[in-house]
């Protein structure tokens, strides 16, 4: 064993990287469920996201319209999950998880013809002299836009929730569907629009995988990320800045994992592919353990209940 | 009595229909490929398709091909091939190490039926057939490849599962690193799947951030090359399985990943099983073909490979493809320093095939 051939430096590089799917499709998540909703499909979402995103970039030759419709991809998904949910009142948890089976389908049938192909690359943005710098560059100057993007993105996310105006409505609409309609706010709309921006997220997340991170289309290729999204969430008990440092420790382990074995680590392989999934239950236990004095979870009242106007 | 008459009428009938599909069938040859991966995979189960297409384009109308993709090592294999068995196939190729035990579950209850399971050892029946290829022999010349060509003199092998097959590989790769480079050094990352390119990519990557300079992978996907390219030349790696050669070059023009390849050419194979159903010579077998008989092929080499390792790899291959040069020939020690194989002898069939310890050099465990 020769610990000393891990660089924390490449390592924290990678974790950043290898995070990025599971953090956008969390965050996106994270607002459907402020407002009330829950959507059990980011894992469908992710992976027609995926193909939607990679067919594009493949045929126009750029990643960023790849990306672009990446989102679109999983934004148009996730408003079946909408119009069924949110206007025919169909229970959400059965909803999301037709969305999921729909998604993994529908992904396999679009991607036929994409197997086996390269996308266009997508350049790291190299600055100069900053990239250089002997710990902090690897880590902080030296990684495509959509790692920056994603960062910024879950930042504005804290602000908007916390501090806006916007914030305060879907918060509202998530906590207490019934006053929200009686001070006048469209709670449908609302939940629609958190529904479609949660899809293009998740899209996002699945086209980072298919056009960055491994860069090919295969069948299922999101294997199960967005069900650690899902996770991820609950994990962070719907705080923005927590789904960051959440997706971090699960991109961490599995990154970790590899890691520790190219060392030589004389860990059994199997404990160690199995820890990022060991970790989250530990870690979903303690964090649900009831405490004194306030609520444990702090999920939102009204999260997974249909909302009609006449009730 | 009416009823009883009905349902004689309808046996006969049905009878009468199986007969002429029966008869059909004789004429139309049909046989069936199950595949672990996509066919698009560009590695493995490429391979395999292209065997299977070979024999349609050998036979013409006389046979009829039929395969499914991506079926997973387990119960469902069993499933599929019971489908297959029910659906007139009359050859069935079982494509991967993990459908050995279903391929014979479903080999005894249609008895009429060929299987051929590759790379496997178990023949329960007198219809399962195993066949393999020597890809050991093509890992030996791209291990020396990789032993002279390595600059940071750590290699890298990104294996698959704790199988025979794998190990083979991984003991003659590292054996012909260290004879064209005693300093060098092995990483091997088990990553537990044959297909999964975001995590083939992740081993990949964690070996580069370790300082392995040359990638060699026991899966199926080109996920690992895609990876190595990232890195702008410093990394070279190897086509698996198939060519590969879309990574011969990157998308700038400069000198991409793929250096060298192991081509697995199922062709010939696939074709004389093919022929010896529509003869009915079929016999049960166990084949073990290698660079001889055409079945492993080195494909193209780069001009990044220097032209003194190339005249080298090419001696090599000559001694291979004539059977002069064995590539487990001793003398080799076992891992714990205890004498294999003695100055001059050659490793038999039979070890091999059960091969289960790493040889003198290699660091870690083999996971159990």
């Amino acid at each position: 064993m020769d610990l000393s051939a891990i660089s924390p430096t490449l390592l924290i590089a990678f974790l950043m990287v290898a995070a990025t799917p599971i953090l956008l499709a969390a965050i996106g998540e994270l607002v459907v469920e402020k407002a009330g909703v829950l959507n059990l499909g980011v894992e469908g979402m992710m992976i027609t996201g995926a193909i939607c995103g990679f067919a594009v970039a493949v045929e126009t030759g750029s990643p960023v319209l790849g990306f672009i419709a990446a989102a679109i991809g999983g934004a148009i998904l996730s408003m079946i999950f909408g119009v069924l949910t949110q206007f025919f009142l169909t229970n959400q948890v059965a909803t999301g998880l037709a969305l999921t089976l729909f998604g993994l389908g529908l992904s396999s049938l679009l991607g036929q013809s994409y197997v086996g192909i390269k996308p266009p690359g997508t350049a790291k943005i190299d600055i100069p002299v900053l990239s250089d710098i002997l710990v902090a560059g690897p880590i902080l100057f030296n990684h495509d836009w959509m790692v920056y993007f994603t960062l910024a993105l879950v930042v504005a996310i804290w602000w908007v929730l916390k501090f806006s105006r916007m914030g305060l409505i879907i918060r509202a609409v998530g906590e207490n569907h019934d006053a929200a309609h009686a001070l006048g706010y469209k709670v449908v709309r609302v939940r629609l629009m958190a529904i479609a921006f949660g899809g293009a997220c998740a899209g996002l997340g699945g086209g980072y995988l298919s056009l960055i991170r491994v860069p090919q289309w295969t069948d299922g290729m999101t294997a199960g990320a967005g069900w650690i999204a899902l996770a991820i969430v609950v994990f962070a008990s719907w705080k923005p800045l927590r789904v960051l440092l959440g997706a971090y420790l699960f991109g961490g382990v599995t990154i970790l994992q590899l890691n520790l074995q190219a060392a030589g680590l004389a860990i059994p392989v199997e404990y160690l592919s199995m820890s990022p999934y060991v970790i989250t239950i530990v870690v979903l236990v303690i964090m649900s353990a009831p405490r004194k004095g306030r609520a444990s979870l702090a999920a939102p009242a009204c999260l997974g209940r249909a909302f009609h106007a006449s009730s | 009595m009416l009823r009883r008459t009905l349902l004689a009428t309808a046996a006969a009938a049905s009878m009468a229909l199986t007969g002429a599909a029966m008869a059909d069938g004789h004429e139309k040859t049909k046989a069936c490929f199950v595949y672990v991966g996509p066919i698009g995979d560009g590695g493995w189960t490429y391979q395999h398709h292209q065997g299977a297409l070979a024999v349609q384009e050998e036979f013409g109308d006389k046979v009829e091909i039929a395969y499914q993709e991506s079926v997973p090592e387990g119960a469902d294999a069993e499933r599929v091939l019971t489908q297959m068995a029910l659906s007139g196939c009359n050859i069935i190729f079982t494509t991967s190490f993990g459908y050995m035990d279903a391929t014979n579950a479903v080999a005894a209850k249609f008895p009429d039926i060929k299987f051929e399971h590759a790379t496997g050892y178990k023949r329960e029946h007198p219809n399962v057939s195993t066949y393999d290829a020597r890809f050991y022999e093509g890992r030996a010349v791209v291990g020396h490849i990789a032993g002279r060509m390595t600059k940071t003199n750590k290699i890298g092998y990104i294996a698959s599962f704790p199988i025979p097959e794998v190990i083979q590989g991984i003991n003659s790769y590292f054996h012909h690193a260290k004879k064209a480079n005693p300093d060098v050094e092995l990483v091997v990352t088990w990553v537990y799947t044959w297909f999964d390119p975001a995590k083939e990519a992740d081993a990949a990557r964690a070996m580069i951030d370790q300082g392995v300079d040359v990638i060699t992978a026991h899966t199926d996907s080109t996920a690992p090359l895609a990876e190595a390219a990232k890195e702008g030349g410093k990394v070279i790696g190897f086509g698996q399985a198939s060519d590969m050669a879309g990574f011969m070059t990157n998308d700038d023009g400069t000198p991409g990943p793929r250096v060298a390849s192991i081509i697995d050419n199922w062709n010939p194979y696939y074709i004389k099983r093919v022929k010896a159903v529509m003869d009915g010579t079929w016999e049960q077998g166990a084949s073990w073909a290698g660079m001889p008989e055409g079945e492993v092929v080195i494909g193209e080499m780069t001009d990044v490979i220097p032209a003194d390792v190339q005249a080298e790899v090419n001696e090599m291959i000559a001694a291979i493809t004539a059977g002069t040069y064995h590539p487990f020939t001793g003398p080799i020690n076992k891992q714990d320093g205890s004498a294999w194989l003695a100055d001059g002898e050659v490793a038999d069939d039979g070890t091999l095939a059960g091969m289960k310890f790493y040889i003198e050099g290699i660091t870690g465990d083999i996971p159990q």
